[in-house]
């Protein structure tokens, strides 16, 4: 009784108008940068002598001796150790580094989307998987962007990177004033093996090893789903289950060391055992809230017709499903460190909470992230309505921004952190390049796999 | 004739037979009582022009009290009943209460739905669903026909409505 329904190929055309208005985002971006860059030159001209670092916080006990005391201690190194960069070159770096961690983390999460396709034998989502792969190849340029930005800019960003934290004794053998032992312990996960303070050889090899073979998995399952054009036969669909199923072990361990390596490490002293989750459940519901869309975009303009309000309604479950998953993760992290209330743990919060330029991004992280996917997307027919599809991506996208934004900013920056048109105007020239790069490869596939055995389960999903 | 008497019972050896024929006897201006399946059939409802359940509003509901039952609950018993201090905290502070919001959220929701389905569906102690044709539990698809709610058309008209929709058979059931 299964009727076969014969569908044409699809091919999207990136047309140079949507080009165009890609170039004028990056332009927007570009020019709210260097605005930015002019306004925080004068400002920091005007206040230079403020910028001592003064933490101007209403503090009592224990959690303000122990900021006071970490703040004081890096002052000191500073001091000692060369002239600090201005605050508004060191907030190009931090803005720089967050969002390169975030778009990485939307393309990596194209290709994991596909793996989970493929080692679930999903088949509602033979239209959604090639918006997904086309996302994987921003993974190569966050890769080479990540290692760039390392290489220049380590210091400024990672605390642990500086040689006189490690060794307790001078070389004339007086005692190093600058000796952390806490980081010293920690040594060997960034420096194996060689000695703390040299060259971070195991934290390169991993950034180098991550990236590489995520990139490889990419390559590979998208040459098995372009063999499958040329080819009617289930064989490279088999193949492609399990290259997915060997990449998610992978990306299971790789996600979460990547999260303490590029993101938790810059908070040296303080860890928490939720953050790899932390980071993954961030970046899988905004990587969730592009591929969806990306899939409203295609079909406003004409494409997959192969997509329709079911298909939209799964994709809408996924961002409702991890938008609670992201905050039961938050919470989980935010309970037990508010419970426990030991210094040296609540001290990220306290920062994150308690000081000026993040304390309303904060809340308003949690109100973005949460309350308003969880109250908008309810409604079954909310998940199935392009329109309120396309309200609720974006929130869920620039509330995750601000996540990653409130997880680098206040542990490299302190105090002087800040949001303004400099870190807008990167975030602009971010999101033109990756979708510049992402559209263009979407357009060198056809739009979904015509031999893809599940084709035929896809147009018949029915929920 | 009372309602819910007498029925006239269209049986369907497959699911493309029973969609098609639940189009063409609707088309034909009769009244379905009910389908019987063995196995759900997609698409069934909307060609029996169901409307949308609405067990999510009572659901959301009793969620909502059950998350204000949760809070009243514990800022009454740790804020003022028996105030106490743990770990230094406020009496009433928000994040310890939430694990046990959350929960009786979801039991009060889950609890509420399944209650309000059993309300609404009439299920209770001692209340015996009505067999149609055993066969439905088996490999039939069993359509009913309250002939109370058809008195526009003869018993004939609508046996014979149902022979062309499909039916391979169609039988007459009376309750008592």
């Amino acid at each position: 009784m299964a009727h076969q329904v014969v569908i044409a190929e699809e091919h999207y055309e990136f047309k140079a108008e949507t080009r165009k208005n890609l170039f004028i985002l990056l332009i927007v971006g570009v020019g709210l940068f260097v605005l930015g860059v002019i306004l925080a030159v004068t400002v920091d001209s005007h206040h230079e002598e403020g910028q001592g670092g003064h933490t101007s916080l209403n503090t009592n006990g224990l959690v303000a001796s122990a900021q006071q005391h970490a703040t004081a201690a890096e002052e000191h190194a500073n001091e000692s150790h060369g002239v600090e960069k201005a605050p508004w070159i060191k907030r190009i770096i931090t803005s720089l580094w967050m969002n390169n961690v975030f778009f990485a983390g939307l393309g990596i999460i194209g290709l994991f989307f596909v793996a989970i396709q493929y080692a679930a034998q999903a088949g509602w989502s033979v239209g959604v998987k090639r918006v997904a792969l086309a996302m994987g190849t921003w993974i190569p340029i966050a890769g080479i962007l990540m290692l760039a930005l390392w290489v220049f800019t380590n210091h400024d960003i990672f605390h642990w990177t500086h040689d006189y934290l490690y060794g307790d004794k001078l070389d004339n053998g007086a005692p190093n004033p600058d000796y952390d032992a806490i980081i010293t312990k920690k040594g060997p996960f960034f420096f194996w093996p060689l000695e703390g303070g040299t060259f971070p050889i195991f934290f390169i090899f991993r950034m180098v090893l991550f990236f590489g073979v995520w990139y490889w998995f990419f390559i590979m399952i998208r040459k098995n789903m372009m063999a499958e054009d040329l080819e009617p036969t289930t064989s490279f669909w088999h193949k492609n289950v399990v290259l997915s199923t060997v990449f998610l072990i992978f990306f299971g361990i790789s996600s979460s060391i990547a999260a303490w390596d590029w993101v938790m490490s810059i908070d040296t002293h303080w860890f928490s055992t939720m953050f790899g989750w932390y980071v993954f459940a961030s970046w899988w519901v905004s990587g969730l809230a592009v591929i969806t869309l990306i899939v409203v975009y295609l079909k406003g303009a004409g494409y997959l017709k192969i997509v329709n309000s079911n298909h939209l309604h799964d994709l809408g479950k996924f961002m409702f499903a991890f938008s609670i998953f992201w905050t039961y993760i938050w919470f989980s992290q935010f309970l037990l460190i508010y419970y426990a209330h030991i210094p040296e743990e609540t001290i990220y919060f306290f920062e994150r909470m308690k000081t000026s330029p993040y304390s309303w991004i904060f809340y308003l992280n949690l109100i973005l992230n949460f309350v308003l996917p969880f109250l908008l997307l309810m409604t079954r027919d909310a998940k199935r309505q392009m329109s309120m599809l396309k309200l609720v991506c974006p929130i869920i996208i620039v509330g995750h921004w601000f996540d990653f934004f409130n997880m680098v900013t206040p542990g490299v920056m302190r105090q002087n952190g800040g949001l303004g048109f400099m870190e807008i105007g990167i975030a602009f020239i971010f999101i033109a390049v990756f979708l510049l790069v992402v559209l263009t490869n979407l357009a060198k596939l056809p739009l979904f796999g015509k031999n893809d055995p599940m084709l035929q389960e896809s147009l018949h999903h029915h929920i | 004739m009372d309602a819910d008497k007498n029925f006239l019972v269209g049986v369907f050896d497959d699911e493309e037979l029973v969609i098609n024929g639940v189009r063409k006897v609707r088309e034909s201006g009769v009244k379905i009582h009910e389908v019987f399946s063995p196995f759900p059939v997609h698409g069934l409802d909307e060609e029996l022009g169901y409307k949308r359940t609405r067990l999510p509003i009572a659901a959301f509901m009793f969620g909502m009290l059950g998350t204000a039952l949760a809070l009243i609950m514990q800022m009454w018993m740790l804020g003022v009943d028996w105030p106490m201090i743990i770990g230094g905290k406020n009496f009433i502070s928000l994040p310890p209460f939430i694990p046990v919001t959350f929960e009786l959220t979801v039991l009060l929701a889950s609890l509420g739905m399944v209650g309000t389905f059993l309300i609404v569906s009439g299920l209770k102690p001692y209340a015996w669903p009505r067999q149609f044709d055993l066969r439905s539990t088996e490999d039939k698809h069993i359509m009913a026909i309250d002939l109370a709610l058809n008195k526009g058309k003869s018993k004939e008209e609508i046996a014979s409505i149902l022979k062309t929709a499909g039916a391979s058979e169609v039988n007459e059931k009376n309750f008592d």
